[in-house]
């Protein structure tokens, strides 16, 4: 009576056991060796898993960072900071100067523009640009729905007067509101650059003005006032060289109708 | 050796574990979107089901009949079984960690299939001896492998099909599926 009670607990424990042992010994023979700086550097990344960087999410930044394959500053969403400190465990000097931030370059707010026709539909500006380019006369600006708003994952963009805005404090440059917006209106652009061209209309510049008060007219003053040949005409807009522009503000002076306006951010920049 | 052809053929066509008697269905249905997959979780299953019969049969003669245990079949055969696949993940996570990632979720599934713990089941009611019982392990899983792989085919033909909407996804899978175990039941008279 007894023994058939011992008799199957010591059966099933004896078999339990040996192959516990067993695999206790095979995970340790074959163990996959991890370098475990990837899990510091993962700690240190934001963790937006944005795909900024270009790799899939911050787990394969880091693998990818720990193999060699990229640079510590090639994450834009941690900034210098992040940078620094990946910099600090590969033992590798960072490059923290180019911090950017996304614009949106038009300013056609509802006082300036004129419209086609109400829009009663989705508030989604890809979905408003289907129907005969969106509801602006100038089939180049921005529609106000706010596509970029939704698309931001640090809540940077605003519509203000019927335009998007991107608060420039907020934004780490992941590059997702570029892609979204539907005009292509939005650029990556040096935070320490302070001027921009707020007009990407391809119109010749009689109609740019019949559209809306604050576009470019394609008049070339400002290519003729800048001193240091970073601003030309791309067909009848006009466009900044940032690696050119050093900041001295003639183009916005010279703009007959205001297209060129100064972003001031300079307080809030980022330095070494 | 007759014998032995006979369960071969028997466990590959006539009785096909996953299309005749419908035992592994939940691999078969979630590995068989890709025919690469398909392979290597076909490979894995041979693995494990063939050391799982023979492992399974030597618990059976040396240690749960001559202590008069054999109601504790079913537990000690899941055991042996659990304890095989964990050791086929821990192997392929070292040497090939793409298979790995690939087969995900799957690989334990291995454990629960009931294809597994049913050709050791039928090993020990047929009442074969060890190198029948491998044999018939291994059998089995090609067998298995057979029907994943054909299946992978047919899914991946899906892709690019006009699918009434209603039957997108899975059920379109699932019809596919018995239309394919039907076309397996044109083997029944072979043996």
């Amino acid at each position: 009576m007894l023994s058939s009670i011992i008799i199957p607990i010591l059966v099933l424990s004896a078999l339990g056991l040996l192959f516990g042992a067993g695999l206790a010994y095979a995970s340790k023979k074959f163990e996959v060796k991890v370098d475990e700086r990837v899990a510091v550097v993962r700690d240190i990344l934001p963790g937006a898993n944005c795909g900024a960087c270009g790799h899939t999410g911050c787990d394969g930044f880091a693998e990818a960072l720990v193999e060699g394959k990229v640079l510590p500053n090639g994450c834009p969403v941690g900034g210098a900071d992040t940078a620094l400190m990946l910099g600090k465990i590969m033992g590798v000097e960072v490059d923290t100067s180019e911090v950017k931030a996304a614009r949106v370059h038009c300013n056609g707010r509802d006082s300036v523009s004129k419209y086609k026709f109400e829009y009663y539909g989705m508030e989604d500006c890809v979905a408003a640009s289907q129907l005969f380019a969106g509801r602006k006369y100038c089939t180049y600006g921005c529609l106000g729905l706010g596509s970029c708003v939704k698309a931001c994952p640090f809540d940077a963009i605003v519509i203000v007067n019927g335009i998007a805005r991107v608060i420039e404090d907020r934004c780490r440059s992941c590059g997702k509101c570029v892609a979204t917006c539907p005009k292509k209106l939005i650029e990556l652009v040096p935070r320490t650059k302070e001027y921009s061209v707020m007009c990407r209309s391809k119109d010749k510049g009689p109609i740019t003005k019949k559209n809306c008060d604050v576009g470019c007219i394609g008049c070339t003053k400002c290519t003729k006032a800048c001193q240091h040949d970073a601003i030309h005409m791309e067909g009848f807009v006009a466009k900044i060289d940032y690696d050119k522009c050093v900041n001295c503000g003639e183009c916005m002076n010279v703009c007959p109708t205001m297209a060129i306006r100064r972003l001031n951010y300079a307080n809030n920049v980022q330095t070494k | 050796m007759k014998e032995l052809i006979v369960i071969i053929l028997g466990a590959v066509l006539v009785e096909n574990f996953v299309l005749v008697k419908f035992l592994g269905i939940c691999p078969f249905l979630g590995v068989s979107k890709k025919v690469s997959t398909a392979l290597g979780m076909g490979a894995a299953v041979v693995f494990v089901m063939s050391v799982a019969s023979a492992a399974t049969w030597l618990v059976q003669e040396l240690l749960l009949i001559p202590y008069e245990i054999e109601y504790l079949q079913t537990i000690t055969f899941i055991l042996v079984i659990a304890a095989l696949v964990q050791f086929v993940e821990i192997i392929l996570k070292k040497f090939s960690i793409s298979l790995y990632k690939a087969l995900g979720v799957y690989l334990p599934l291995i454990t629960t299939n009931c294809a597994v713990l049913g050709a050791a089941i039928i090993n020990v009611q047929r009442g074969y001896n060890l190198l029948e019982a491998t044999v018939y392990g291994a059998a089995a899983a090609a067998g298995f492998t057979l029907a994943i792989v054909l299946f992978a085919g047919v899914r991946e033909r899906l892709e690019y099909s006009d699918i009434p909407e209603s039957l997108k996804g899975f059920p379109i899978s699932l019809i596919s599926a018995a239309l394919v175990s039907i076309a397996f039941l044109g083997f029944q008279g072979l043996l």
